[in-house]
């Protein structure tokens, strides 16, 4: 168990009207606990859930809004939080709660914790009470620990190309599913592979520039802290084949906090844990379970809702907590 | 790891004593002395600790995970030995028959890397 060496939650904006020098907006909101996405004019804005009244007019305005969860962990019982249970079926309730009943569910990864069946068949039933009528998975490292994630494929990669990875269209957005967590090399990040970036540039071949694009993988596919493994080796590659798209939502997990970076038409998002917390980059000497007061806890997990406007070319991201 | 050199140096004399005592007429090998010999890495913090360890052939290496999340260990070529995931307090144990340089990993988290030295 980790406690931050410091500043337990802080709140880093770079500028205040979203655009540093360097031309790209980053901001990290630690207390984050679920998210709204609205697209508009492929801009991502995002909001947190306990902004609620914002939430409402961006929804009442979308033609389609999803929920993205992450890093349920089911079968963690460290002290940084004993009941990912509760906290999972918390995020649930936040989402059956929300105004208009987002079309999906989104889950970004480490589902599990060892891989274990019965982890994968925890979380399965307790998404079946989420009023969405799918949900879309991509595995984290910890769904694939038996080495050639075997166990994740049989379940959830039927319908999906041999490695997992797959892509859907919902309401004239493209949806496209990265696996970023299998064949990691000593020393290495995450990485897609020359397989599945092949399969990305065809995938995306016949689509117009002006087709809105969501891509979800675990691992960021931006280079959030290398030092700690987040972020993925080849995912400049893959960021390549997005630019000429005019608006490109990546939603990611994996850091267990909330995040977001705007870089030229590509939006980059990470979404909170149901599970536990994880420290800010460099702020502890390892990127383990974060043990916070208890009354803390729900403060730190959340959800993300995604919902998106059609002509005004805008994905909000919204995300929410737990409490 | 003043501790782990420490130990060492007592497990190879104990090693030694043992031959003294038992050896009555019997030369023991170098690779049965070394046969006995153990070492033992400790995960923590994502981290192997030592980062490098060097024993002597046929020393059994077992790694303990002591973290609070769930880690591999995985030689670089990915062959020579892979663990299962090892949760809070599981081990993995290897014996090296072969002196070399092994370098491994953690599969879940591959920026942890170590090696063992085998003399």
């Amino acid at each position: 168990m980790r406690r931050p060496m410091k500043d337990e939650i802080e709140v880093v904006d770079h500028n205040s009207d979203g655009i540093d020098r360097r031309g790209f907006l980053k901001c990290m909101a630690w207390a984050g606990t679920g998210t709204l996405c609205v697209i508009q004019g492929g801009v991502l804005k995002s909001f947190a859930l306990s902004r609620v009244s914002q939430f409402r007019e961006v929804a009442a305005k979308g033609e389609l809004s999803f929920a993205q969860i992450s890093d349920s962990h089911m079968g963690f019982n460290k002290p940084a939080n004993t009941d990912v249970v509760s906290t999972l079926k918390a995020a649930v309730e936040k989402i059956n709660a929300l105004p208009n009943a987002p079309e999906f569910l989104l889950h970004t990864g480490d589902i599990s914790h060892l891989s274990r069946p019965e982890e994968f068949d925890t979380v399965e039933e307790i998404l079946k009470s989420a009023s969405v009528k799918d949900v879309f998975y991509v595995p984290g490292e910890h769904d694939v620990t038996d080495g050639d994630g075997k166990q994740y494929l049989e379940r959830y990669g039927k319908t999906a190309q041999a490695g997992g990875w797959y892509s859907f269209e919902k309401k004239g957005v493209h949806f496209v599913g990265l696996v970023n967590v299998m064949n990691l090399k000593a020393g290495g990040l995450g990485s897609l592979g020359a397989e599945q970036l092949e399969w990305i540039k065809k995938d995306l071949e016949p689509l117009t520039s002006s087709t809105p694009l969501v891509v979800f993988a675990h691992i960021p596919l931006w280079s959030v802290y290398p030092q700690w493994g987040w972020g993925t080796d080849d995912s400049a590659q893959a960021l390549a084949l997005l630019k000429r798209f005019g608006s490109v939502t990546v939603l990611n997990g994996h850091i267990h906090q909330t995040m977001q970076k705007v870089e030229g038409s590509i939006t980059f998002h990470t979404a909170a844990s149901t599970a536990f917390p994880q420290p800010a980059p460099g702020k502890a000497d390892s990127p383990g379970p974060m043990k916070v007061p208890a009354e803390q806890l729900r403060e730190l997990l959340g959800i993300t809702d995604v919902n998106f406007v059609r002509g005004q070319q805008t994905l909000a991201v919204v995300d929410s907590n737990l409490t | 790891m003043l501790w782990k050199r420490d130990w060492i140096r007592r497990a190879t004399l104990v090693g030694c004593a043992a031959i003294f005592f038992t050896g009555a007429g019997k030369v023991m090998t170098r690779a049965e002395n070394a046969a006995a010999q153990s070492a033992e890495v400790k995960i923590d913090n994502f981290t192997f600790a030592p980062t490098t360890l060097t024993v002597a052939v046929g020393t059994t290496v077992k790694w303990v995970n002591r973290d609070d999340i769930p880690h591999t260990v995985v030689s670089e070529d990915k062959s020579t030995f892979k663990s299962k995931a090892m949760d809070t307090d599981d081990s993995f144990s290897y014996t090296f028959t072969k002196p070399g340089t092994y370098s491994y990993f953690c599969s879940i988290h591959p920026k942890m890397v170590a090696k063992v030295v085998v003399q």
